[in-house]
């Protein structure tokens, strides 16, 4: 197999990425091995210092935890955290500064951004896990025919697969987005079915490891049939190193959804979304920068927790320590 | 004997590339025909745009959209391949006249940024590489950041210390190099930072090899070990994500260029899906695949002379 670029599963692409780069090794053995050499001496980890590293890393991740589940909460029952609509307009309190009835103040409808912020976690959360369950679906699907498939099949699904690749994942969602029209939904699909090469890729490279591991043979060998040996045994087996990637790819799920309303193409007007709150506050930037930074520091937030989340559980499965 | 290892891998990666391209050009033909309706008159711009009977006509025997579908299959390819991209009815011209327009300012961007990245990356690897926990513990914590904030987010910040806070640089236009340095800068700092997440530990682990503790004690500095020795193994590495980097580019200059109101290809793909241009968003794909498939194939000349 000649591919076009020359190792798939090494090759970061920008969703997963922070998950596919090798993180810098942990802080013991690794970095400060040369320990002999004048610019490391004395520089080893100490028992104190990794414990403390131990605890700050266990607060990033509980934070990270705690800020998902209330934009969860945003995203499920926004009624619970704000009373205001988020596209009620207020008579004459354009671009209002925080107050009491507007914990946040006004945009420049007079809407309150505050309301408009929690209302807007639905859009961007069900774009991002709307948009993963697509890729990591539609990726699997192809990675697992590909990877089971003989070497026609394996190389036909693969072709396909270094074309999607070719096409910037922004490229390919604005394809679908022309033939389909502008909008949350077409966006949620659009950025999905652009995450579906990186997804098939690792899910390929892992069931080529799979299915020549002993456990699958003897399923074999016990008669079981093609199928059920593909779904109830190499799937599995396959899938589960996919679980942290597919952690960091909702991030970058939520992040390219925001780009697309960001350019007018996702959520449309007057619909409270985070990409969009940003696109319109843009011209208010040197007046209210207040109306960028909130849906700005929505959106980063959101992309870190998930992150640190997932690299938290790739940690975990790796059998590694959290810092 | 090496510049037939040479050739064999041109020839190989270039049929390799081909299909991709064929592979490509498949999927914008397919996308021609999943639009709702007529696709004449889709190309044309839809009902709105009320293309004359005799224009739709024209549109119709172009592509022959009354032959049966493996002809028009073929009248695409054929037209592809006398590099006709059909025409944008929002620019009234040729796609490939629209798209050799915008050309330039987003190669210039394209280039500065991989320049920027590559050296910024590099600067960073190798000044914290082997310093320790605590040095590669703050670099973690920075990369991992600037790889998550969404680009246009990281794009307005600069945007607004910048040019709003701090008015030295400007925020918008094509107009000399200052209008530049704010959309590199945005386009080049995550991707730097994803090169250090990749070089670091390549680096952390050159610099434990013996022939770094040989050359040391052979009296050469700190500096010039990295330099000379610990740098060649980052050439590899950087040369694996040149794909990673080039997709990032221009996807990355469909949002920095319209943070910036910069002329360029992003500006007009984005311009041409708003407008349902579905001529000129599939000529600009097909220009992206060609240009990913050419970066590659430079790449894998470049890596099989490196490492024959």
């Amino acid at each position: 197999m000649t591919s076009l670029v020359s190792d798939p599963t090494l090759l970061p692409s920008p969703p997963d990425a922070a998950g596919t780069a090798p993180v810098p090794a942990p802080p013991s053995a690794a970095v400060t091995a040369p320990a002999g050499t004048p610019e490391t001496a004395g520089r080893a980890a100490s028992p104190r210092r990794r414990a403390w590293r131990g605890a700050a890393a266990r607060i990033t991740v509980s934070l990270s935890g705690v800020f998902l589940l209330a934009l969860l909460v945003a995203a499920l029952f926004p009624g619970l955290l704000t009373r205001q609509d988020p596209v009620a307009v207020t008579l004459g309190v354009p671009l209002s500064p925080p107050s009491a009835g507007h914990p946040l103040g006004t945009d420049e409808a007079g809407r309150d951004v505050f309301s408009r912020l929690v209302h807007g976690a639905g859009a961007s959360l069900g774009i991002g896990f709307g948009a993963t369950l697509i890729a990591v679906v539609g990726g699997a699907l192809v990675g697992l025919i590909a990877g089971l498939g003989n070497r026609l099949v394996d190389g036909f699904f693969m072709r396909a697969v270094d074309c999607l690749v070719a096409v910037p994942d922004l490229l390919l969602a604005m394809i679908v987005i022309t033939v389909s029209g502008a909008g949350v939904v077409t966006a949620l699909v659009a950025v999905g079915v652009a995450g579906i090469p990186s997804v098939a890729r690792i899910v390929r490279a892992q069931t080529h490891q799979v299915r020549v591991s002993p456990y699958i043979e003897a399923a074999r060998i016990l008669g079981l049939s093609r199928t059920t040996v593909a779904l109830r045994h190499v799937l599995p087996n396959a899938f589960r190193p996919l679980i942290p990637a597919v952690a960091l790819r909702i991030g970058g799920a939520i992040g390219a959804g925001a780009g697309l309303s960001f350019l007018g193409l996702g959520a449309q007007p007057p619909r409270p979304e985070w990409g969009a709150m940003i696109s319109t506050g843009r011209n208010f930037l040197v007046n209210d920068p207040l109306l960028v930074l909130w849906p700005a520091l929505a959106i980063t937030l959101t992309v870190l927790a998930t992150g640190t989340l997932g690299r938290a559980l790739k940690r975990r499965l790796e059998g590694r320590d959290l810092a | 004997m090496r510049a037939l290892a040479l050739g064999r891998v041109v020839a190989r990666r270039a049929l390799s590339g081909v299909l991709v391209l064929w592979g490509a050009a498949t999927i914008t033909f397919a996308a021609l025909h999943t639009v709702k309706g007529d696709p004449a008159l889709v190309l044309m711009g839809g009902e709105e745009a009320n293309p004359s009977p005799e224009a739709l006509a024209a549109v119709r025997e172009e592509y022959g959209f009354d032959k049966p579908l493996w002809v028009q299959y073929g009248i695409y390819f054929s037209r592809l391949l006398h590099g006709n991209l059909g025409d944008s009815y929002q620019q009234h011209r040729s796609v490939l006249s629209a798209i050799g327009i915008q050309l330039g300012p987003t190669i210039v961007l394209a280039l500065s940024t991989a320049v920027v990245a590559v050296v910024l990356a590099l600067a960073v690897a190798l000044a914290t590489a082997g310093r320790g926990p605590t040095v590669a513990g703050a670099v973690n914590a920075v990369t991992t950041v600037l790889s998550s904030v969404p680009g246009f987010v990281l794009g307005i910040a600069l945007l607004f210390v910048f040019s709003a806070l701090l008015p030295i640089l400007p925020s918008a236009g094509n107009a000399g190099a200052a209008s530049l340095v704010l959309p590199v800068v945005t386009l080049a700092l995550p991707i730097a930072a994803h090169l250090v997440q990749v070089l670091q530990p390549e680096l952390d682990e050159v610099l434990e090899q013996p022939f770094i503790l040989t050359a040391r004690t052979r009296g050469a500095s700190v500096a010039s070990t990295k330099i000379r020795h610990a740098l060649r193994h980052c050439l590899m590495p950087i040369a694996t994500m040149t794909g990673f980097v080039v997709a990032g580019l221009l996807g990355g200059a469909v949002l920095v260029e319209t943070v910036f109101s910069r002329q360029g290809l992003g500006r007009l793909a984005t311009a041409a899906v708003s407008n349902q241009d579905l001529s000129l968003v599939l000529g600009v794909v097909l220009f992206a695949a060609l240009v990913f498939v050419l970066v590659n194939l430079a790449v894998d000349v470049v890596y099989s002379l490196l490492d024959p």
